[in-house]
């Protein structure tokens, strides 16, 4: 039997998850040779450039939102995992503490001082500093410019000589009632002058971040050491304060909803995903088309489908039954990553990718070594 | 470390070794001398010169019937790697698994028709994604460009 290539409307089917009230169907990718008889599947990397894009929605250095499309979930589940586990940041790792004598104790006041995201000179960040190796149980640290970050808190709570007597406001009543992260001075040593100074400080990325309370006569002193890490280590070295993804819904009207019908089926869907247009002439003309007579009355129409939550709310309706199909794009991923403040939102992606394919070349170069 | 003669339990020797490495001298001070080696090769491998051999061929493979044991990866690179190696026509069966989540160890199988082996498919999985993430890198460089130079020409 001679084979039928797939028309378009049937590619695009392929590519749909079905989204029933109770099931889904068609959940995985079907992308592989064999798996439709005489279709060529096999890898090509032109094909994949010509229907692969990449669409911004936003791009803030905090926040960036974009749409990788026509990729398959396991690549796009990889740059996720690699965003939130190993792309490496600098935070404090080690507290020497020397004088402690607030309510916070030392170990929680470590751990604290651990979650606070820095930032500073992106040169220095990612190619001076290179990964501080810990020592052997016993040996000593090696702490270098080029592997470690020295930065200092020192604060002591003292009564404010000039406050009003009736005054009932801790941060009016002492000095240095809050400690805040702005109050962490950085200590450059060697070459770090060169990389981090300016603009290019070691610096907290929220100032007003509360470390702890004092009352006189309390002191914090401490020393702290940052190092390179990554978030598969400790969340505290993950670049991203979420890195997620959705995928695309979609939304067919198969049969025309009308009139107060149309109004309630907006409102089954979030704000501006379906919009009410009115049912022109042309359309009211045509015979069997479903809108014979109803000229000029409102018609929903799908506007936003980006926008869904597929709550699925539709489809407990019965006035919408056989009228509406939910699904969602299998090969289009709304990416959202959040960025902690040290690395660009859109530079932490392009440095999954390219984790992506250094390990990729490692592993290569390994296989090698093992078949010799 | 052996059993009593009479003794009817296996000794620790005996023990199926699994996928772990096999330790040719367990004496204790061969162990700490090669802890040391290790964590050399651990730096090493950070600065990008690798030494420590993380892809390991599995007994009772054949040419083209094979199971890659990969040291200190996951589902991360298990699943792309297994993607793409999926999408070889002359590969017949590519599969990936986590045996123990408490080792970081990832298993690879791959089964191919004749006319290629499993090591020349995993290679060209390997190279694959190398290609994949050129392209994302410039398709998505390109699309952060042009966001940037609509936003300029709006505002």
């Amino acid at each position: 039997m001679p084979h039928k290539p797939p028309t378009q409307e049937e590619l695009e089917k392929r590519k749909i998850v079905g989204v029933n009230l109770e099931t889904v169907t068609d959940v995985s990718s079907t992308d592989f040779p064999g798996h439709y008889p005489g279709e060529d599947h096999a890898w090509d990397i032109e094909r994949f450039k010509r229907g692969f894009s990449v669409e911004f929605h936003q791009n803030d250095p905090h926040e960036a939102s974009f749409s990788l499309i026509g990729i398959d979930a396991s690549i796009a589940n990889a740059f996720r995992r690699i965003m939130i586990a190993d792309v490496p940041t600098l935070a404090i790792e080690n507290v020497f503490v020397w004088n402690n004598t607030s309510v916070i104790q030392d170990e929680v006041l470590a751990h604290r001082l651990g979650l606070i995201p820095f930032t500073g000179g992106r040169e220095g960040l990612t190619d001076f500093l290179k990964w501080y190796r810990k020592p052997a149980n016993g040996d000593p640290a090696e702490c270098k410019d080029f592997n470690t970050v020295a930065l200092e808190l020192n604060v002591k709570c003292e009564h404010n000589e000039n406050a009003d007597p009736n005054e009932t406001d801790p941060t009016k009543l002492y000095h240095h009632a809050h400690v805040y992260a702005k109050d962490i001075l950085f200590k450059p040593i060697g070459r770090q002058v060169d990389y981090f100074s300016g603009e290019d400080i070691i610096r907290p990325v929220n100032p007003d971040i509360l470390i702890a309370k004092l009352r006189p006569g309390q002191e914090i002193n401490v020393q702290m050491h940052m190092h390179k890490g990554v978030g598969s280590d400790h969340a505290k070295f993950s670049p991203v304060a979420t890195a997620s993804y959705r995928i695309m819904p979609t939304i067919t009207i198969t049969q025309p909803i009308i009139g107060r019908d149309a109004e309630k089926f907006q409102r089954c869907f979030p704000k501006g995903v379906i919009g009410l247009e009115k049912v022109t002439a042309e359309e009211a003309a045509q015979k069997g088309s479903g809108y014979e007579g109803h000229e000029g009355e409102l018609k929903a129409v799908v506007v936003d489908p980006k926008s869904d939550t597929v709550s699925r709310e539709a489809l407990r309706h019965e006035e919408f039954k056989d009228k509406v199909k939910l699904g969602r794009r299998r090969d289009h991923f709304i990416y959202l990553v959040e960025s902690t403040g040290q690395w660009k939102s859109d530079a932490i992606f392009l440095e999954s990718v390219s984790h992506l394919k250094a390990k990729a070349k490692a592993l290569e170069k390994q296989l090698v070594n093992m078949v010799r | 470390m052996a059993a009593r003669p009479d003794s009817e339990d296996i000794a620790m020797d005996d023990a199926p070794t699994s996928h772990q490495p096999e330790v040719k001298d367990d004496t204790m001070v061969d162990d700490a001398g090669e802890d040391v080696e290790e964590e050399e090769d651990y730096e090493e491998e950070e600065e990008e010169e690798e030494e420590v051999q993380r892809v390991k061929l599995l007994p009772g493979s054949t040419e083209t019937a094979a199971s890659f044991e990969f040291s200190n990866e996951g589902h991360t690179l298990g699943n792309a790697l297994r993607y793409v190696i999926m999408r070889n026509p002359e590969v017949e069966f590519c599969a990936y698994a986590i045996p123990h989540p408490s080792e970081a160890k990832m298993n690879v199988r791959i089964q191919t028709f004749e006319g290629t082996t499993a090591i020349e498919a995993l290679e060209k999985g390997l190279r694959d994604i190398q290609e994949l993430c050129d392209v994302v890198t410039d398709k998505f460089v390109a699309a952060a460009d042009d966001f940037e130079k609509k936003k300029a020409a709006t505002a």
